[in-house]
């Protein structure tokens, strides 16, 4: 580890000479608080040289006078009171660190996020800023030269989902050289994308532009594809991350399996029984199955909860019997834990769509031709469960549908959030129902939302196509029949909220536009990988604009939908976006570590071994012939809980000691 | 209440706005404060929020400390058990925190002023609704009158 230079050590203990910027943010902040109060008060503090406002402190022209100031000035602290630290802490550190001076002698105070935008009444929020620049003041004086810790980069990637998303990632960063595993819970990789039979708006085939990549995957060297695997425990941080990954048993040996599949044509049972997964139910699969023809791996796999030899142990295996010599089939597979070294995560967990069960006014799972949009998906599927066709579940075709907009989306009694494709597939999926069927097509819609590139051009083309629109939110879908027409048929309920009266529209068949909701173990992955989730449940990132794909844990990142509902194009984006930040770690080759690590100072450790429980990462040993603890620097995370534990108060935390934070609180308690 | 005359009790009552000092750990609680602001969420002005890595960091001589110097509460905000950003910090807080409620419950302290709430990254809501409440139990204690108390025991006595 670089050492801090004599020099800089020196200078920090020298008079405190202050210097503090105060930051406009436009309007945003001086719209509330009276900023040149603010600057003429804390010129009057005790060790503040300059006080200055500016009105973007964080632009070129605001740094520089920072920088200027360094050198005109001989400050040795900075205080910039603006938004949260955890936007340009980073950014101020820099100036410092360019004017020579060490980047922890800076404090940042927070008057935007937790002052100006959430109090109103002007002289309050003055007062508050007060305190807690004065605070700032106190506790800068007490600043340590630190210096970054560095930690190497395992170049090695893991990606978590085999989603369209995890698929781009993972080919991104193969290509570019490094290993990659692929970690997948399905049998299959190609997720909910694999599903689709055309994509919007260009209406090319999902499959045509998958499977060219899933294939990719399969077979690319540095590509370690683990399907039915589960990722089960993360330890270490950025650059150093231990993974176990749980294979689960598939009682087929995936290095011996070729896909012909002449098992499940030997399988006992002649005919399919039970529900196919990949089909959501709409056809049936054996025990032995591939789960879709263009599954990558071509592997087949065996349920367990089906299979005979596993309820009876009394099968005649003709599978075996049919697999022969390559003897690939084996029932005493058990699961498998793998231990793997990463130094970055890309997660790509994907999203569950909205069970509409929920909103029971729409009649799903009551009346048979109530379909999910997803379900609608694989019927019109040229290699879904009808070969393409648009069926009822009678055998008829349909001469009217409706179909849904906003179910579970921008709902107060579900999900308030729009999903953001569901228009887009609602119009796709009416032009292939109309292409395909000459059906009548009702879109049923709140709002119509179709911001992208040739998005608003196809609702135009459809439009011409004589789909019909009706601006209202249904009310409800029944098999009442009020008149002739309605007989047999499910009748829409809905006000036109364009012509201003109650509808009436009898069709043979329903879909439900459902929305996008995150994955029903979202909390149990954030919780495994240490990252946070947004209120509704999405994964969370870095920062909204400046970091979409980074998370507040180093070293993971996220992609696609499990960062908010999104559609194919923005999860690509997201994905290579995610690679590139993986590979921007990797090939800086190490990364820079807070240095905000517990250090024991020896002569007052009594050796009392209270601290060593309370570490839970282990970084606190005892050392048996001088009795006192240690500190292992390397593995301390710098979250303090030893430092407040000791009872001899010999721990300390770097640039959280316990009198900085004395001065703190003492600082915003010296009002006047 | 402005059609009558206050009795000087009431009149500090009503002038009066409590000091309330926050610790918020870096990764849930300070997040949903920041949270708060982007969301332009309104909340009482009476806190002044002082970040930590974790609130496994907060030492209780830190809370002792806040009141020794006039605070009239203090809050601290940590992520919810399990959710850690450390693993288990949170649970050596909580550990703490009953013992340090016991002291402060000794020195006369009232239960209101000091709170500890697990409130995650994505919860603003729960910043603001806690800290108007934390605000509003306060006031109404009033203030927290912790030094003077030796003057008045020393005039006390010479008064004997």
């Amino acid at each position: 580890m670089p050492e801090i230079p004599s020099s800089a050590i020196e200078s920090s203990r020298e008079r405190p000479r202050i210097g503090v910027y105060v930051c406009h943010c436009g309007t945003n902040i001086a719209g509330i608080v009276d900023v040149r109060a603010i600057v003429e008060f804390a010129a009057k503090l005790p060790g503040v040289v300059v006080s200055r406002d500016y009105k973007y402190m964080c632009s070129d022209p605001g740094q520089a006078l920072i920088q200027q100031d360094i050198a005109e000035h001989h400050l040795n602290r900075v205080i910039v009171a603006s938004c949260s630290p955890l936007l340009h802490e980073a950014t101020f550190r820099r100036v410092l660190s360019r004017a020579g001076l060490n980047a922890f002698l800076l404090q940042m105070v927070n008057i935007r996020e937790h002052v100006s935008w959430v109090h109103l009444n002007q002289r309050e929020a003055t007062e508050k800023t007060k305190d807690l620049v004065r605070a700032a003041v106190r506790r800068v004086s007490l600043h340590k030269p630190l210096q970054k810790r560095r930690v190497s980069i395992n170049p090695h990637v893991l990606v978590v989902g085999g989603g369209i998303a995890g698929i781009h990632a993972a080919l991104t960063l193969a290509e570019a050289g490094k290993q990659v595993y692929l970690v997948e819970r399905e049998p299959t990789i190609g997720g909910h994308m694999a599903k689709f039979d055309k994509t919007f708006p260009t209406l090319d085939c999902a499959a045509c532009i998958l499977t060219p990549k899933m294939t990719a995957v399969g077979s690319h060297p540095r590509i370690h594809l683990w399907t039915y695997s589960e990722v089960v425990r993360v330890e270490g941080y950025v650059g150093n991350y231990k993974v176990k990954v749980r294979r689960k048993p598939r009682y087929v040996i995936e290095d011996l399996c070729l896909g012909c599949q002449e098992c499940v044509t030997a399988c006992v049972y002649k005919e399919a029984k039970n529900p196919d997964e990949f089909n959501l139910g709409l056809s049936k699969r054996k025990p032995v199955y591939l789960p879709f023809p263009q599954a990558v791996p071509q592997k087949v796999v065996i349920d367990p909860q089906t299979c005979i030899q596993f309820k009876s142990g009394k099968c005649k295996k003709t599978c075996v019997e049919a697999c022969g010599d390559r003897k690939a089939i084996d029932f005493t597979q058990k699961e498998t834990i793998e231990d793997i070294e990463v130094g970055t995560i890309i997660l790509a967990t994907g999203f569950k769509t909205f069970d509409p069960v929920r909103n029971p006014y729409y009649g799903y799972g009551r009346y048979a031709n109530v379909y999910t949009s997803l379900e609608v998906e694989r019927l019109i599927n040229a290699s879904g469960p009808t070969a393409g066709e648009i069926v009822l579940r009678d055998g008829g075709q349909p001469k009217a549908v409706g179909i849904i907009h906003c179910v579970g989306s921008r709902d107060a009694n579900t999900n308030r959030w729009c999903s953001k494709v569901c228009c887009m597939y609602s119009l796709k999926l009416a032009h292939l129902i109309k292409e395909r069927t000459g059906a009548e097509v009702y879109n049923f819609y709140i709002d119509m939302r179709t911001p992208g590139k040739g998005y608003e051009e196809f609702y135009d083309r459809l439009l011409d196509e004589g789909v019909h629109f009706v601006r209202g939110r249904v009310a409800e879908v029944s098999d009442w029949a009020t008149h002739p027409s309605e007989k047999g048929r499910l009748v829409i309920r809905v006000e036109d909220t364009l012509a201003a009266f109650v509808r009436r529209i009898p069709v043979d068949m329903v879909v439900l536009s459902v929305g996008m909701e995150p994955q029903p173990d979202a909390q149990d992955v954030r919780r495994l990988f240490n990252i946070s989730c947004s209120t509704e449940g999405w994964f969370l990132e870095r920062h909204p604009k400046l970091a979409p794909v980074s998370t507040f844990t180093e070293g993971v990142y996220i992609a696609g939908a499990c960062q908010g509902p999104k559609d194919i194009p923005d999860s690509v984006a997201q994905a290579g976006a995610a690679a590139a930040e993986a590979m921007a770690l990797i090939d800086a080759q190490f990364v820079e570590l807070e240095p905000y690590t517990a250090f024991i100072s020896e002569d007052q450790c009594s050796g009392c071994k209270t601290c060593i429980p309370l570490c839970p990462y282990q970084a606190i040993s005892y050392m048996e012939e001088k009795k006192k603890a240690a500190i292992n620097e390397v593995l301390c995370k710098g979250c303090g809980t030893c430092v407040a534990g000791c009872p001899s108060g010999s721990i300390q935390q770097n640039f959280f000691e316990d009198e900085e934070i004395f001065e703190e609180i003492e600082g915003v308690l010296a009002y006047a | 209440m402005r059609n009558r005359d206050l009795t000087p009790s009431e009149k500090s009552q009503a002038t009066f706005e409590p000091r309330i000092v926050a610790f918020f750990c870096n990764w849930c609680t300070y997040l949903a404060a920041d949270l708060a602001g982007t969301s332009r969420m309104k909340y009482a002005p009476n806190v002044r929020v002082i970040r930590v890595m974790c609130s496994g960091r907060v030492d209780p001589q830190f809370v002792l400390d806040a009141f020794a110097h006039g605070a009239d509460g203090v809050f601290i905000g940590g992520c919810h058990p399990g959710d850690c950003h450390y693993q288990e910090g949170n649970y050596k807080t909580l550990r703490r925190f009953h013992l340090l409620k016991r002291v402060l419950q000794q020195m006369g302290i009232e239960d209101e002023r000091c709170r500890l709430e697990w409130i995650s990254a994505a919860e603003a809501e729960r910043v603001r609704s806690t800290i108007n409440d934390m605000v509003e139990k306060v006031r109404a204690l009033g203030p927290l009158d912790l030094i003077p108390t030796e003057e008045k025991v020393s005039a006390e006595e010479v008064a004997v």
